[in-house]
C-alpha cells in the first residue's frame, strides 16, 4: 500500500505578492513624495491667484482661500499694466498666436522638405550643410543674436512679425530637419521606387505620398514648436518689435513693472495664463510631447 | 534580331568600390532572363541600373533600341515589381493601379481599360475598392504585378517579388508568373537568390557573383555544364561533390588519392594534363554498390544518411576525409560505417582547372 | 539610335537642389555667416555699428584687447562663476534624479503614465513661468521661509532669493524643477532599451536589483548617459530667461549669468565686448563637445 491515488496539485502561475510588499510602499512613497514637490508650485500658482491682497499678506502661500475669486485673472487679461499700457495679457496673447501659428507652419514646411531631400534625392552640398547645421544647433544663440540682427535689418524685416517667424525657422531648423530626415529614411526604400517607376516626381511624391504617411511625426514636430514658440521670451524681445510681444514678455513686464504695492495674485494669475496654452497641449497630447521632447532634447 | 534590352559595359562604381563592373547583357524579345546569385552580388543593383533607379558610372542601356541611359524609369517602357510589394498604403488597390495612369495624363476612358484587363488577368476585380492592409500576401503582390501591368508595357521587372512569401504561396506565385509569361509574352528581367525559381521561371539564366556575369544560358545548361566552380557549386541541392586531385595520362583520366577515375565520355572541352584539377559530381549523378570497378568507382564509407520524404541524402567519407552526398531512394537505409562503393557517370560530370575554376 | 549624353552633374536632381536651397541659405549665411562674423568682431573695437568688410575689420583690429577687458570686469567673472556653480550642479543633480526617477519609473509602476505627465509638465512651461512661480515661493516674506516660520520654527531661514552668495542656487532650484523630468525620460528610454534577457539572466545568478542596476545597467547605458549628460550640459550654457525672471540677476549683479552680460553689451554699445564673451561661451561649449564628438565618430569609423 505505497501510493495515495489522489493527483497532487501542483502550483502554477506567479508566485503571489502580498499589494504592501516593503520594497513597492518605498518605491510608490518615492514617487508620491516626488510628484508632489512637482505639483506645489502649479498647486501654488493656482490658490495664490484666486486669494485677494489681504489674503496673501494674513495667510500662508501653501493654505487656500475660501473665498476664492477670479478678479486676479480678470485684472491680469485686462488691466495689468506692462510698461506703459495698462491693458493686460491680452495683446501678449493674441501676439503670442500671430507669432506661433506663421512660425510653426514654415519652420515645419522648410524642415520637413529640407529633410525630404536628404533622406530621398540626397547631394553633397546637402549633406554637409547638415552636418554643420547639427553641429550648429549645439553654438550658443548669444553668437547669433546680433548677426541676426543685422541679417534681419537688411532684409527689411527688423522689428516685425516677419523676423521673428525667421529667427524661429533658422533655430528650429537643426532638430526638425533631423527629425524628418530620419522618419522619411526609415519608409520603405521601395514604396518610393515605386512611385518613382509610376513617373512620380519629387513634389508629387511628396504630397501625394510620404504626407499621408506621416501625420504621426507632423504632430510630434508641431507640438514641439509650439511649446517652444510660445515660451519664447527672448525672439520675441528682439525680432519682433515692440508692438508685438509675445506673452512671455509681457508677463516678465507685468510683473517687474514697479506701479505702487506688487499684486502678487495678479502676478500668479498671469503666470498661469501663460502657462495655459502649452499646458493644455501637454495634457491632451500624452505620448506625441513625449516623443517630441526626446527628439527636442537637442533644443533644451 | 533585335534585343528588346541591350546592357553595354555597364559600371557603378560607389565612390572607390566597383559594384558592377564592364557588365553586357542582351535580353531578347519575350524572354525570361532571371539575374541569380547570393546576396551582395549585385543582381538587385543591375536591375535597378536597368530600371534607372540608380545612376550608372560608365556604360550604355537601351531599351526597344532607344538609348535609356539617363532617361527616368517612367519613360524607359518598364514597368516593375518589388518584393515589398510598395503598394501606396492610403490608396486604394484601383488607386494604386491608376497612380502611375494619371500622373501620364491619359484618358479615363483609357485608364478604366486597362485596369479591367489586369483585373480580369489577375483576377482581382473584387479588391479593387479595398487598401492595401486588408490584402493577404498573395493578393497584394497580385496587384503589384497588376500595377505593373496596366503600363502597358514591353519589358517586367521584377525585384524578388517572392521573397517574402511562405513557401506554399511562393510555389502558387511562381505557376502564376510563368502562366503570365507565357500569356502575355512580355520581356521580363527577374532578380532572385532562390534556385528554383531561376530553374522553372527562366529562359535563360544570368549567375552573378561579385558584380559580374559568371554564365547566362539555359537552366538545364547550367546545371549540367556549369561554367565554373562557383556556378557549380551554386546550383543546385544538395551542391555538387567536389574531389580535388590531378588529371592524369594525358587527360584520359583524373587521379584522386589512390583512386583512378577513367574519363572516357566526358562532355566538355579537351582536358589535358592540367596538373592539379577538381572533379565535381552531382549527387544524384552517383550509384551507390557493394562491388568497385576500378577505373570507375570511388570508394567511401558511409557517415550517416539523412531521409527526406522521397529521397535519402546519405553522407559518406572518401580517401583524405573527402566529405561527400549522394541521393537514392529513401527506403534503401545505409548503416554508419558500411563500406560502399561509388559509381561515376563521366557524362554528367565536370572537371575544372584548380587555378582558373573554370569548367574544361 | 538617339545618342544621349550625360546629363550636366549640376542640373541632375534639380527639383531637390532648389526644394533644399533655403537650409542651405541659412547654414551659410545664418549658421557659418555668423560665427565668422561673431569671432571676427570680437578682435575689434566696434562698439554700436557693426563691420563687414575686410578693410573694416583691419582697421578696427585691435587683437586680444576685448579678451583681456573681459576678464579684468568683475561682472563678467561673477557671471562666468555662476555659470560654473549652475552648470555643475543643475547638471548633476538633474542627472542624478533623473536617473534615480527612471530607475523607480522602470519597475512596472501601475499608473506610469501619471507619474510621468506630473514629472515631465514643468518641461511644457516657459521659463519665465518657472521663473516667476519659483520666485514667488521663494520669496522670503511671503513664501517658504514665512510658512516655516509660521508653523513654529522661528528661526528657519530661507532668503537665498535676497542673499548675494545663494541667490545662483536658487535658479539651480528652479532648473531641475523644470528639467529633471526631461532627464528622467531620456534615461526611462535608456533603461528601456536593455534587453530583458539581461535581467534574466543576472536574476538567475541571484544578483540583487540594485547591484544589478549599478554595476550591470549602468555601465550598459554609458553612451546614452553621456549623449544625455551631453545635451544637459550644452543646454546649461544657454540660461537666460530663468535668471531674468526669477532674480534678474539680482540682487544687484549677484546671479549674472553670461548670457545676460552679452545681451546688455550687445544691444548697449559695446559691441565687441558682446562679441567676445559670446566667442568665450562657443570655446566653452566647444570644450565640452568636440570630445564627444570625436569619440562618437571615433567610434562610427571603426566599426
Amino acid at each position: 500500500m505505497a501510493m495515495s491515488s489522489a493527483t497532487a496539485i501542483n502550483p502554477s502561475g506567479a508566485k503571489p505578492k502580498p499589494f504592501f510588499a516593503p520594497g513597492r510602499v518605498l518605491i510608490y512613497t518615492l514617487l508620491i513624495v516626488t510628484s508632489i514637490y512637482y505639483l506645489i508650485p502649479l498647486y501654488v500658482m493656482i490658490i495664490t491667484s484666486l486669494k485677494d491682497l489681504d489674503q496673501i499678506r494674513e495667510g500662508n502661500i501653501f493654505i487656500p482661500t475660501m473665498q476664492p475669486s477670479f478678479d486676479a485673472w480678470v485684472k491680469a487679461w485686462s488691466q495689468a499694466c506692462t510698461g506703459l499700457n495698462c491693458t493686460g495679457l491680452a495683446p501678449g496673447f493674441w501676439n503670442s498666436v500671430f507669432i506661433t501659428i506663421p512660425s510653426v507652419i514654415v519652420s515645419i514646411a522648410v524642415a520637413s522638405i529640407s529633410g525630404y531631400s536628404l533622406a530621398n534625392w540626397p547631394f553633397k552640398l546637402a549633406e554637409w550643410c547638415f552636418t554643420i547645421l547639427l553641429v550648429g544647433s549645439f553654438i550658443p544663440y548669444q553668437v547669433f543674436l546680433y548677426p541676426l540682427v543685422i541679417i534681419t535689418r537688411e532684409m527689411g524685416i527688423y522689428s516685425t512679425l516677419y523676423a521673428v517667424i525667421f529667427v524661429h525657422t533658422v533655430f528650429g531648423l537643426p532638430i526638425l530637419t533631423l527629425l524628418f530626415r530620419n522618419y522619411f529614411a526609415s519608409l520603405p526604400e521601395e514604396l518610393f521606387k515605386a512611385a518613382r517607376v509610376d513617373g512620380a516626381g519629387y513634389w508629387r511624391i511628396f504630397f501625394r505620398i510620404l504626407v499621408p504617411m506621416s501625420l504621426p511625426i507632423f504632430t510630434v514636430a508641431v507640438i514641439l514648436q509650439v511649446t517652444g514658440i510660445w515660451n519664447d521670451f527672448l525672439f520675441g524681445v528682439i525680432y519682433a518689435g515692440p508692438t508685438n510681444y509675445p506673452m512671455t514678455v509681457q508677463l516678465n513686464n507685468i510683473v517687474n513693472s514697479l506701479q505702487g504695492v506688487k499684486e502678487y495674485n495678479v502676478e500668479m494669475a498671469a503666470t498661469i495664463l501663460t502657462g495655459l496654452v502649452p499646458l493644455t497641449i501637454y495634457f491632451l497630447s500624452g505620448k506625441y510631447f513625449v516623443r517630441g521632447i526626446a527628439a527636442g532634447a537637442v533644443k533644451g | 534580331m533585335t534585343n528588346s534590352i541591350s546592357i553595354k559595359d555597364l559600371t557603378l562604381n560607389f565612390g572607390a568600390v566597383s559594384v558592377l563592373k564592364n557588365l553586357n547583357l542582351g535580353v531578347a524579345e519575350g524572354e525570361f532572363v532571371v539575374l541569380l546569385g547570393p546576396s551582395g552580388c549585385g543582381k538587385s543593383t543591375l536591375l535597378n541600373c536597368l530600371a534607372g533607379l540608380l545612376d550608372i558610372s560608365e556604360g550604355e542601356v537601351w531599351i526597344k533600341n532607344k538609348n535609356v541611359t539617363w532617361a527616368e524609369p517612367s519613360e524607359r517602357g518598364i514597368g516593375m515589381v518589388f518584393q515589398s510589394y510598395a503598394l501606396y498604403p492610403q490608396m486604394t488597390v484601383r488607386g494604386n493601379l491608376t497612380f502611375g495612369l494619371k500622373i501620364a495624363k491619359m484618358p479615363a476612358a483609357e485608364i478604366e481599360k486597362r485596369v479591367a484587363r489586369a483585373a480580369e488577368i489577375l483576377q482581382i476585380g473584387p479588391l479593387l475598392d479595398r487598401k492595401p492592409g486588408a490584402l493577404s500576401g498573395g493578393q497584394r503582390q497580385r496587384v503589384a504585378i497588376g500595377r505593373a501591368l496596366v503600363r502597358d508595357v514591353d519589358v517586367f521587372l521584377f525585384d524578388e517579388p517572392l521573397s517574402n512569401l511562405d513557401a506554399k504561396l511562393r510555389s502558387e506565385l511562381r505557376v502564376e508568373i510563368k502562366r503570365l509569361h507565357e500569356r502575355l509574352k512580355n520581356t521580363m528581367v527577374y532578380v532572385t537568390h532562390d534556385q528554383i525559381e531561376a530553374l522553372t521561371l527562366a529562359d535563360r539564366i544570368a549567375v552573378m557573383r561579385g558584380g559580374i556575369i559568371q554564365q547566362l544560358a539555359a537552366p538545364q545548361e547550367i546545371y549540367n555544364r556549369p561554367a565554373n566552380l562557383f556556378v557549380a557549386g551554386f546550383i543546385g541541392s544538395p551542391s555538387m561533390n567536389f574531389l580535388h586531385g590531378a588529371t592524369v595520362d594525358g587527360g584520359r583520366a583524373f587521379q584522386f588519392g589512390a583512386t583512378k577515375v577513367d574519363l572516357a565520355g566526358y562532355d566538355g572541352g579537351a582536358i589535358l594534363d592540367r596538373g592539379k584539377a577538381i572533379l565535381g559530381l552531382r549527387p544524384e549523378h552517383l550509384l551507390i554498390q557493394t562491388n568497385a570497378e576500378p577505373g570507375h568507382t570511388i570508394a567511401a564509407s558511409v557517415e550517416i544518411d539523412e531521409p527526406m520524404g522521397a529521397d535519402s541524402l546519405v553522407w559518406l567519407e572518401a580517401e583524405g576525409g573527402t566529405k561527400m552526398s549522394v541521393r537514392v531512394p529513401v527506403e534503401r537505409r545505409m548503416a554508419r560505417g558500411t563500406n560502399v562503393h561509388l559509381k561515376v557517370d563521366v557524362s554528367k560530370a565536370s572537371i575544372f582547372d584548380t587555378g582558373t575554376e573554370q569548367r574544361v | 539610335m538617339s545618342e544621349m549624353k550625360r546629363p550636366n552633374r549640376l542640373f541632375r536632381n534639380l527639383t531637390s537642389k532648389l526644394a533644399a536651397s533655403p537650409m542651405i541659405f541659412i547654414v551659410l549665411v545664418v549658421f557659418i555667416g555668423s560665427t565668422m562674423w561673431t569671432v571676427a568682431s570680437s578682435f575689434t573695437n566696434i562698439k554700436t555699428l557693426p563691420i563687414f568688410t575686410p578693410r573694416e575689420f583691419y582697421d578696427a583690429f585691435v587683437g586680444f584687447a576685448q579678451y583681456e577687458r573681459l576678464w579684468n570686469t568683475p561682472r563678467w567673472i561673477t557671471s562666468i562663476t555662476n555659470l560654473a556653480i549652475y552648470g555643475i550642479f543643475y547638471s548633476g543633480f538633474a542627472f542624478i534624479i533623473g536617473f534615480l526617477l527612471a530607475v523607480l519609473m522602470d519597475q512596472k509602476i501601475r499608473a506610469e503614465g501619471v507619474f510621468r505627465t506630473i514629472y515631465l509638465y514643468p518641461f511644457a512651461l516657459s521659463f519665465i513661468v518657472t521663473g516667476k512661480v519659483w520666485a514667488w515661493i521663494l520669496n522670503p516674506a511671503f513664501g517658504l521661509e514665512k510658512t516655516v516660520r509660521d508653523m513654529g520654527w522661528v528661526t528657519f531661514s530661507f532668503d537665498w532669493l535676497t542673499n548675494r552668495d545663494m541667490s545662483i542656487y536658487t535658479v539651480v532650484i528652479a532648473g531641475l524643477w523644470q528639467g529633471t523630468g526631461l532627464v528622467m525620460a531620456l534615461m526611462l528610454a535608456g533603461l528601456r532599451s536593455i534587453d530583458d534577457e539581461i535581467w534574466r539572466a543576472a536574476r538567475v545568478d541571484g544578483i540583487p536589483k540594485w547591484r544589478t542596476y549599478l554595476q550591470i545597467v549602468v555601465p550598459m547605458m554609458r553612451p546614452v548617459m553621456i549623449t544625455i549628460f551631453v545635451i544637459v550640459a550644452s543646454g546649461s550654457v544657454r540660461v537666460y530667461d530663468l535668471v531674468l525672471a526669477l532674480t534678474q540677476g539680482g540682487p544687484g549683479n549677484s546671479s549674472q549669468v553670461p548670457s545676460m552680460y552679452i545681451y546688455e553689451k550687445l544691444f548697449v554699445g559695446a559691441l565687441a565686448q558682446g562679441t567676445a564673451a559670446s566667442s568665450v561661451l562657443l570655446l566653452a561649449t566647444a570644450v565640452i563637445l568636440i570630445p564627444w564628438i570625436v569619440v562618437e565618430f571615433g567610434k562610427k569609423s571603426r566599426v
